[in-house]
Order: C-alpha cells, then structure tokens, then sequence
C-alpha cells in the first residue's frame, strides 16, 4: 500500500472525474453520503483544485462496477481516503486540461488562467471551457500523486460556508430514500420476525396463507425467513401483523439471562494486552500486580455501559430485482462492495452477476439494519423472480433485531505519587465485539454477519470474532490514553457468549474507554487536590491536545461555567483513536428536582486539521454530542429470556427537545494540514463530561449508564 | 376497497384503497407524495406529521377515510413556485438537518407552530416539537433556527 490506499486501487483520473453533461462536473467516489455531509465535502475540495463554482459539482451515489471501492464509509476516514483522492484527481485533471488548451489555443500554457470552468490567456482574447476541451472525452491518465494543489491562500471554497448537497431538496420533501422508491411493477414486502435470535418456526396458518392469496398477498417461507409480499404497501402490513399473530415458534432456551455486567467480567474471554500505539499483542497480560513504590495515593473505579442502538429513525429497507439469474441491489448500507461479497456467498451467486447500488437511508451511525435488509429483499426477490421487491422492516424490527452497539465494561486503577503525577495505570476494558459488519477477509464468511443466513432452512452459524488486532479497532478503540504515563498496563477483554447480537456502532469501544477515562482523570485530579485542567496538562506534551484544553477552558471560564446555584461543569478530552481529531468538550448540567439531569451549554473545541466544510463539520461534532448525552442519560437496550423488551421509542427513550444544551463549537484553523476525521470526535468526551458535570454539581460520580432519574435517585441514597 | 375524496395541497384527488388504510400510505402510495415518512407507525416518532387544517398530526395510524372533511398540507404543500416558506428557509439559514429523515415531520410542525402564535414561548416550542425524534442529533440547530424565526418575528 502507498500512502493513499484509494489512489492504489483506483489510479486513473477517470475513476474519479467524470465530464458528462455541460458546465458540471461529476464526482465519483466509494463514501457514501449518510447525512455526514461527506458529498458537500468533496465536492468543496474538487471547486478549488478545478477553479469552478462548487454548485457545478455533483457527487454521485456509489454503485458497484461503476464507482471506486473504498470499503466501508466508517471510521471518520472518509476525507482522509476520498477527500485527498478526489483533491489529486481534480488537481490532475485541471493540469491535462491546461495542457491541452494550451495546445488548442496555440497559447503560453503559463498564461492560463481559469474562472469557473473557463480557460483563458492573459496575453490573448481566446478562450475554452473545460466542457468543450471534454466533451464525449476521458482523460485516459493516471492520478498523480505529486501534483501541485491549491496552497490554503488559494482556497475560496474550502474552509466556508456553503448550502450542503440535498439540504433544499430535504427542506421541500423532494429528497428521494430508499423508502420512496417506486419501480415498475414493484412489490411491497413486510417480514415476520422470531420472537428471538434462537427461536425457530413450527407453523403457520395455512388457512390464513390460503385466504391472503386471494387478496394477492404471497408468502415467502425459508426456514424461519418469513416475508409476505403485496402489490400495496399497507395490505402487506396488515397481512405480516396478521400472519405474525398467527405463527407458531419453537422458543428452545431463550436468550441468557445472567446478570449483564457480572457476565462482561466473569464470561469466557480472550485476553490481549494492548502495547504503546494502541494494538493489541498476542502475548500473556501482565498481571495488575502492586502498586508503584512511589505512589502516595490510589484509586480505582469500575465503568459500565449497556447495549446501545443505533436507532436509525428509518427502519431499515431495501431493494431488489432478480431476473435472469442476475441480482440488483438498492441499499443504504455503508458499503455496496462488501455487501456486493457477503450476498454472493450466502446466495451462492457469481460476484458479476450481483450489481449494488446506494439509495440515501437515514442516518445511521454504524452498522444498522441495513444490510440485513438489504439481504431480506434480496431472498424474497430471489424468490419472486422479475419483480422488483421493496422490503422495509418495521420499528419493531429494527429495535429488536439491529445489530446493538456492545456493552462495556472499563475496569480502571491508577496511583499518584506525592507531586501529583500519575505513577501507575491499569485499564482494562470488556466486550463483546464491534466487528460485526459484513465485511469480506474478516474471519469467518462475511455471509455470517446477515442476519437472515441464521434464520434460512440450513441456517449458517452465528459469527464468533477473533479479536481484532489492529490498533483501536474494537473494544480497544481510545484504550490507550494519549497521556504521559509510565508503563501503562492495558488490556482488551473480548468476552464470549454474551446475549446479544451486536456490531460498529459509532466509536466502537472509544466511548465507554473516553468516558471512563476522562471520569477517572477528574478522580485522580482530585485526589491529587488539582484542578482538572492542570492534572491533565501536566500529564501531557502534545501541543494540538494541550490547545484545544485550554481554548476549553478559557471559553468555559470567561463563561462563567459551572458557577450559578444548583449548577455544575465538567471537561473531557480525546484525541478519536490517537490520531483523528482533538476534541475537548464542556458540559454544564442542572439535576432537577425529579432527579433529571438538564444540560445547560455545552462547548466543544476541535482540531481536526483542514477543515474543509466548516458548517458540516460542527454538525457532525455537534449532533455527535447530543446522541452521546442522549446514550449517557437515557440508553439501554431491555432484554429478557423472550427476547428483546425494548421494541419501541417509548421503551428505549431517547433525547428529545426538551433537553438539548445551548452548544458552541470552536474548529481550531489548521488550513494545509492533512485533513483528521471528525465524525465520533465528540462522542466520548461528551460522556466524561456529563459523568464530572454531575460529580460537580451534586458530589455524586455515576458508573454505571444510562444515568436516569432513577440512577440518580438510587446513587443518592447510597 | 372504496372510493375516497382527499384534499391534500391544495388539489382534490379521488382514490381508491382499502377504507382502514392509513394517511400516510394513501399521500406516499396513491399520491406520490413522500415527503412525509414512515418512521415507527406508532406516532411515537413524528416523522409522519403532516397539517390537518392548519394543526400538526401524525399521518401513520389514522385511516386516511377519516380525513375526508379536511384541508391536509403536506411538506410540499409548504413551498409555492419553488419559494420556500420561512420556516423552510430558517432551517436552510440553520443547517438545521443533516440526514432529513426526521426533517419533514418538524418543518411542518414548526409552521404549525408559528401560524398558531408568531412568538411562541420555550413552553410552547418543547410542546410542540416534543413527540419529534432525531437521532442525527439536529436538535440545537433547529432550535437556533426557531429561535431565529422569533426573532425575526417570522
Ligand atoms: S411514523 Fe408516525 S409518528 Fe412515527
Ligand atoms: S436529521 Fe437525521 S434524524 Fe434528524
């Protein structure tokens, strides 16, 4: 691999740049756009190497055979990969195309100059547009790594504020999602779901079956996979409620119900130390052994986190059409390569004869359902060959069968010498995996990770991850600490036989690691009577971190923070997997006389190098904050030996109007630097915050999310 | 199936579906009006909140046949010639959305809102847009954006 793994596999310009249709330009690239912004991004880049109107840009929606493979669109890696890929492409294709009018023009190419997609000479009147030079053209040439782009003075679009790609068409209603879909002789398709993962079907009513034919209903059985499938979409509904009441399901043992937290700690599991960099290695843990000779005083605290879902506001769907042994796929998953590989296998399909293609979805956050429903609409279409089939599970469906962000367990201990420095540290932290997405050359066949291939007649076996060993992949995410401290004693606990089903959700483990963190470095500062931002200052000499601390703090201190009656403020800080973007964030918080805790403000102060699209870039620091308050304060996914007992908003509340802080971001100016992803910079800190916001304003350290009024009212009394 | 008359944007449509069927299949399905979205089906979630004379209300659960009466205005009723109407444009001001799925249900509630009262208090606001989830975490920016709109006095 070179030092852009995108321009590796994808080398030509043309993969990249397309000139199709007169004064625009259109961009191709592997990311896709799950409401991050990331097309309003590329888009902004491309305006500045190209020197046109950033509104002549499109992006196009990535679709298989056509559009680079960039893998997943996860990780906050989306500007690092396509970002710079499409600024080498665009800066490349500007150059051929100079070029070539220099030559057209008969001209001193020295002399060009290009506004808005027209290339003009100083020195003469004639002129060219990029349009003409490509009409019906490819450029035929490869993306050159070394060619010169726009130094940051050159910038007018890059780094301001611009209307994002599909805002107006989201205001008016007249964005088109997977879910308004409207094929030719499309049919609608519902899905009757086990009580649980372990459950199968005995029988259905065939009585009922027979009398739905009539009314054009069809059902599609295979194993447990039961879909019922209409002309109209809300006789379809009725039809899979009625059939659904109607199933008979064997219950086996039902889900294991041994005590959550005490099972992260005491369950089966691999045992990995991680080593400096934040990879695990195959080598014994050390043991937590004694404290440092020098400590003059210890603390230890035990961190806990519930399953969280993604909670899309758009169940899952999606879309197929198989005909002439050829499957075509509509998803609004994260990566149509790689479901492109899992469907293959569980079809046991040839790869050329599957084509897929992105629809927008609603947010995400992660792997959701929709490869899975992906993959539902995919065997109902296999099965109703010709027709187009769109397949969208119901609320139900999508609480009780997501694949859930795992449960946590941090374990931390540390010691203070006489100075107040940190001598000893012991983290050791516990999950399940957050590798569940479909991703092909991951052990096990990527087929696995659909949830139907467990439900089919010959079901596939549920997945068992080996741990992940790359750095801050997985429960390990932000284990290590970016501060200063001697021989850490780290370890990733990846536990076994956990209940539920479980994949990637926002940050991976980095949020119960940050949270945990950033609660026990208040801990210590205390103990070591330090004010929080000097302990944490003291313990480190990276000067981005030390920055975005202080420009925290000094906001949060000329904002009085903290200080009225009833009130209390906290911080926290990450740098996203030690080498993403700085974030620090401050959270003032009130709790009610009804033992709720009410965000007041909240400040978040990011260095995530060039910021391209500043407006996007807040939103996502911004929206990552309130979905972090909102698993902090009210998350966790209910399950009992029947299955999941969170199925609807009422039973897995999350945050609403009502409590959502005044919010101010401050994105540090780091124009020319490599651009640092952005996406789940807040999410963790926003945890630590609230945990010392409460400690501050009522004196009580909470452990244990979701913190509830009836959290809180319990650590009151204890 | 029977025969139902709808007035929806503005325009009066007769359609034919099942008499249990709810609104928002019939604007969606039958009317190719998917601006308002089927979020839970539970109205729990808002998504699907169009305007039944002027009030805000969730299209998943009630049968379309019981709207006969009524003036219903969907998301794109909201826009007329393609100009936007202030609380549409607010938003845009805000970047008050960033995947939309929950966008519609709280435009048009927020219009609601203001046609009701043009300077509605805290109370009135959080009342208003209580039922309305967004898991993109939007909230502040649409607040900023009503708060705007007061402001302004629409
Ligand atoms: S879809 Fe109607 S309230 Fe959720
Ligand atoms: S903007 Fe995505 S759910 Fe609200």
């Amino acid at each position: 691999m070179g030092s852009h793994p995108s321009i590796d596999s994808h080398p030509n310009v043309d993969q990249w740049i397309e000139f199709v249709t007169d004064g625009r330009i259109l961009l191709h690239t592997g990311k896709v756009d799950i409401g991050q912004r990331i097309s309003t991004a590329l888009a902004l880049i491309a305006a500045d190497e190209f020197d046109v109107d950033y509104e002549r840009i499109d992006v196009k929606r990535t679709e298989t055979d056509i559009d680079p493979n960039e893998g997943f669109t996860s990780g906050s890696m989306s500007m690092q990969h396509s970002g710079k890929a499409i600024r080498l492409a665009s800066a490349t294709a500007r150059e051929f195309m100079l070029k070539l009018a220099a030559e057209k023009l008969d001209v001193d190419i020295k002399n060009l100059e290009v506004a808005d997609g027209l290339i003009q000479s100083r020195e003469t009147n004639v002129s060219i547009t990029y349009w003409e030079l490509m009409s019906d053209k490819e450029f035929n040439i490869l993306v050159d790594e070394g060619v010169t782009v726009k130094s940051p003075d050159q910038y007018k679009f890059v780094g301001t504020r611009v209307l994002a790609k599909d805002m107006v068409n989201i205001m008016t209603g007249n964005l088109s999602y997977i879910h308004d879909m409207a094929l030719t002789g499309m049919l609608h398709a519902r899905l009757v779901r086990p009580p649980h993962y372990l459950a199968t079907l005995k029988n259905l009513d065939d009585d009922l079956i027979a009398g739905l034919a009539k009314s054009n209903v069809s059902i599609v059985r295979d194993g447990s996979f039961v879909a019922v499938v209409a002309p109209d979409e809300y006789v379809a509904t009725k039809a899979a409620t009625q059939l659904a009441a109607s199933a008979k399901w064997d219950l086996k043992d039902g889900l294991p119900t041994k005590e959550l937290f005490s099972a992260l700690t005491s369950n089966k599991r691999v045992s990995l130390p991680i080593a400096p960099g934040g990879a695990p290695v195959d080598k014994p843990v050390p043991p937590l052994g004694d404290l440092s000779e020098e400590a003059s005083v210890s603390v230890s605290a035990r961190f806990e986190k519930p399953y969280h879902m993604h909670g899309s506001i758009a169940p899952s769907a999606g879309c197929a059409l198989f005909e002439k042994n050829k499957l075509t796929v509509w998803t609004h998953n994260q990566g149509v390569y790689p479901l492109r590989v899992a469907m293959a296998e569980a079809l046991k399909m040839e790869l050329d004869d599957i084509h897929v293609a992105f629809v927008p979805g609603s947010g995400c956050y992660g792997h959701n359902g929709a490869d899975d429903a992906a993959y539902d609409a995919a065997l109902v279409a296999r099965a109703i060959p010709g027709k187009p089939i769109l397949l969208k599970w119901t609320r139900e469906d999508e609480h009780a069968w997501e694949p859930y962000g795992s449960a946590m367990v941090c374990e931390l201990r540390a010691s203070l010498d006489k100075d107040g420095r940190v001598v000893d540290w012991s983290h050791e932290s516990y999950g399940d995996t957050h590798m569940g997405r479909p991703t092909p050359g991951r052990s096990g066949s990527p087929a696995e990770k659909l949830l139907s291939t467990h439900l089919q007649e010959k079901p596939l076996a549920w997945p068992i991850m080996p741990p992940t060993m790359g750095a801050h992949v997985g429960v390990h995410r932000n284990l290590e600490p970016l501060y200063n401290f001697p021989n850490p004693r780290l370890v990733k606990n990846l536990v076994r036989d956990l209940p539920l089903r479980v994949s990637a959700l926002r940050t991976l483990g980095a949020f119960s690691n940050v949270s945990a963190i950033e609660s026990f470095m208040d801990e210590l500062a205390e103990a070591g009577n330090i004010s929080p931002v000097e302990f944490r200052l003291n313990h480190l000499d990276n000067e981005k971190a030390i920055d975005v601390i202080r420009a925290l703090d000094e906001k949060m201190v000329s904002e009085k923070a903290g200080t009225s009656n009833q009130v209390g403020a906290g911080i926290a800080f990450a740098q996203y997997k030690n080498s993403a973007t700085y974030c620090a964030v401050g959270i003032e918080v009130e709790i009610s006389d009804a033992a709720e805790v009410i965000l007041h403000r909240a400040w978040i102060v990011a260095d995530a190098g060039e910021v391209v699209d500043p407006d996007g870039l807040t939103a996502q620091l911004e929206g990552g904050l309130i979905q972090a308050a909102s698993w902090t304060l009210l998350e966790q996914v209910t399950f009992d030996s029947g299955g999941i007992t969170s199925r609807d908003w009422d039973s897995y509340p999350i945050l609403r109007f009502n409590n959502i802080p005044k919010i101010e971001t401050i994105l540090m100016d780091r124009s020319g630097e490599p651009f640092l992803g952005a996406g789940e910079a807040s999410s963790g800190p926003t945890g630590g915050a609230i945990i010392n916001a409460i400690y501050n304003a009522i004196g009580l350290r909470l452990r244990r999310m979701p913190f509830n009024p009836d959290a809180i009212r319990s650590a009151a009394m204890n | 199936m029977s025969s139902l008359i709808l007035h929806v944007n503005g325009a009066t449509h007769e359609i034919n579906v099942d008499s249990d069927t709810p609104l928002i299949f019939v604007l969606r399905n039958h009317l190719g009006l998917t601006g308002p979205k089927l979020g839970c089906g539970q109205e729990q979630c808002g998504a699907c909140v169009v305007l039944v004379d002027g009030e805000a209300t969730n299209s998943c659960v009630r049968a379309a046949s019981e709207f006969r009466e009524n003036k219903i205005i969907t998301i794109e009723g909201l826009s007329k010639d393609g100009n936007l109407n202030s609380v549409q444009q607010a938003f845009i001001e805000e970047g008050a959305a960033q995947c939309g799925y929950c966008t519609s249900g709280i435009v048009v509630a927020t219009t609601a809102l203001f046609k009701q009262n043009a300077k509605p208090s805290r109370e009135a606001v959080h009342a208003a847009l209580h039922d309305h989830l967004c898991r993109c975490g939007s909230h502040r920016r649409i607040l900023n954006a009503i708060e705007r709109l007061i402001s302004d006095g629409m």
